[in-house]
């Protein structure tokens, strides 16, 4: 039996803990239940990712073919078929409501370009600027995890409260005490409202970057450094030799799950702004959801969500290829 | 280590400037729930013109909150235990075994965190909906039905997490579990399981915090009694009167629970991702 527990080498590492049970006389039932339990242990995951996400999804697909107002939907199996409609639709750029969803989606993607790119500086350099210890480092480390622990809709709606056009401290503080407007703005509708998305966005976003970059920084050896400032590397210089490179393979993970959090967001804009978004920052997924819910033309809205689906699939495709060819020239 | 005076001040303006930024809105929502109506509905003070603690008493009576906290714990609390024990399962399975599928299985768990939620909002809607009309069983307004939801949210970075945990977990410490007579799941949960501790911990406090901060599906699969937080909040805007300084109180007394217990546990998190998501 010892001959089983041998240190596992590394090609032995596939092959499982279920070396054992073979000393057992490798009965079939035995056999059988070796071969079967992985798929045993995966079952309750796949079946509920099968029924809230993958099932879905197909309907969806399907819906995006069918004509689904609110009197064909109670039987959308038997909707009337309408070919590619929904997409012809959706993409007429020319008409109204493929032009609304144009302009949608190129906001959303500056928007996202925007506040990736600033969550993702703000949590580098503060990552950064928290690797060494100082006094009071654990309680300002609590402090900037905070935004990210709050509940969405309970700091959204104080953002709501602060961007306020009467009662709200932004305009109190630029209009009354700085004078810096000439008049108190208007933050939630209007061309302004881009701007106070992007600041929520960006103060519940950053959080999340400060961590993941902390934990990478823990997995960079204190060597490095040490070798580094032995060979005369300044504080500036070992950030930028040391630090920044080594912090690319958490970087590359982490900007791709911020940018498809941040396209996909609806739950910010939808508490700040309600269920029509000005146009300003009208975000696709909230234009989507006023497109299905709101106009009851649920076949449409199910084509756009394809067409999202789609430019999300390809640009995480793009990436993925881009970054993995990078890291191969990177190692040789 | 001397870092230069150029970095040491740099450091201190940002971190200032990054605390002030950060505290603001807990400050409007702290100072806030302790104002008179009058002085949240005019011009913004600063500090309130008397203190009150009227608006912590008034939440409870203005909407049902106590029963819309109830349902958000129960969703929460449900979905997070539920997601933690079937990812700690799937995540075993793939970093202990080899098996047929294994890569297919990692690739479509790990690619639905990119759909976006509204594309199957509305097809769950109607399958809930049939499953409810085919077998009886409500999952169309009930807790039942988010808690479903809910746990397949937070389940594919769970399970992308732990596995990156367990594999930094030393295979001979289950495998000599096993030689001892434990069958595999005894291993797991005897010597596995507590091995990973701070990553269940960092999985669970995510598998939480995406339960109780969701929106767009609780304010679509919620009915009047089985309303969650999310939803319920909304309550406090009349069509006459904002009550801001309740929806304040409101918003800090829903989010005490989950920062106290995120700050708590922040330790765990940042070792968790470290160990798995981070490598």
């Amino acid at each position: 039996m010892t001959t089983t527990t041998v240190p596992a080498r590394p090609g032995a590492r596939e092959t499982g803990p279920g070396t054992p049970g073979a000393a057992r006389g490798g009965r079939l039932p035995g056999r059988l239940r070796r071969i079967g339990l992985p798929y045993l242990l995966l079952l309750p995951a796949l079946l509920l990712e099968l029924l809230v996400h993958l099932v879905p999804m197909v309907i969806g697909i399907v819906m995006s073919f069918k004509e689904l107002t609110q009197f064909t939907l109670r039987d959308w199996g038997t909707a009337p078929w309408t070919g590619g409609d929904n997409y012809r639709v959706s993409l007429d750029f020319d008409a109204p409501v493929g032009e609304a969803l144009l302009h949608s989606f190129l906001v959303t993607c500056v928007f996202t370009v925007l506040s990736v790119g600033l969550c993702w500086l703000i949590g580098t350099a503060a990552a950064i600027c928290m690797q060494d210890a100082f006094r009071g480092r654990g309680l300002l480390r609590a402090l900037f995890l905070v935004p990210y622990a709050l509940p969405v809709y309970a700091a959204v709606i104080t953002w709501a409260f602060m961007f306020q056009h009467d009662n709200g401290l932004v305009n109190h503080v630029l209009y009354d005490q700085l004078g810096l407007t000439d008049k108190p703005s208007f933050w939630l509708i209007g061309d302004n409202s881009f701007i106070a998305l992007l600041v929520v966005s960006v103060w519940k976003g950053w959080p999340f970057a400060f961590l993941i970059v902390m934990a990478g920084l823990q997995n960079i050896p204190r060597e490095l450094y040490e070798a580094a400032a032995l060979d005369g590397a300044g504080t500036w210089q070992q950030i930028r030799r040391i630090t920044l490179p080594s912090l690319r393979p958490v970087n590359q993970v982490l900007v791709l799950v911020l940018f498809l959090w941040t396209f996909n967001d609806f739950n910010t804009p939808y508490v700040l702004f309600g269920k029509a978004a000005p146009e300003a920052a009208d975000l696709v997924s909230i234009h989507i959801y006023q497109s299905s819910f709101v106009t009851w033309d649920f076949g449409t809205g199910s084509a756009m969500s394809v067409l999202l689906l789609l430019f999300l699939l390809l640009v995480t495709g793009v990436y993925l290829f881009l970054t993995s060819r990078g890291r191969k020239t990177a190692d040789v | 280590m001397a870092a230069p005076r150029s970095f040491l001040w740099t450091r201190r303006v940002f971190l200032t400037l990054l605390t002030g930024f950060v505290l603001l809105p807990v400050y409007v929502m702290v100072s806030s729930s302790l104002k008179p109506l009058q002085d949240v509905s005019g011009e913004f003070r600063w500090l309130p013109s008397g203190l009150t603690i009227r608006p912590y008493i008034d939440i409870w009576s203005t909407v049902p909150l106590a029963d819309y906290f109830v349902n958000s714990l129960i969703v929460a609390g449900a979905a997070t235990v539920c997601s933690v024990v079937i990812a700690v399962f799937a995540a075993y399975a793939v970093s202990r075994y080899a098996f047929r599928g294994k890569r297919v299985f990692s690739v479509t768990v790990l690619s639905t965190q990119m759909f976006p939620g509204i594309l199957f909002l509305l097809p769950l809607f109607l399958i809930y909906v049939n499953i409810g009309n085919a077998t009886g069983i409500a999952l169309f307004g009930s807790r039942g039905g988010l808690i479903l939801t809910y746990l397949t949210f937070s389940l594919p970075f769970s399970i992308w997490m732990l596995i990156g945990y367990f594999d930094s977990v030393p295979r001979d410490l289950d495998e000599a579990a096993m030689v001892d007579g434990c069958g595999p799941l005894r291993a797991l949960i005897s010597v596995v399981v507590p091995a990973a501790v701070p990553g269940i911990v960092a999985v669970a406090v995510y598998a939480f915090m995406t339960a109780w901060g969701e929106v767009l599906f609780a304010s679509v699969m919620t009915n009047e009694t089985t309303r969650t937080l999310a939803v319920g909040l909304q309550g406090y805007s009349t069509q006459n009167d904002v009550y801001w300084n309740q929806i304040m109180a409101a918003s800090l007394v829903v989010s005490v629970p989950v920062v106290a217990g995120f700050l708590l546990l922040q330790r765990y998190l940042v070792a968790g991702l470290t160990a798995g998501a981070v490598k």
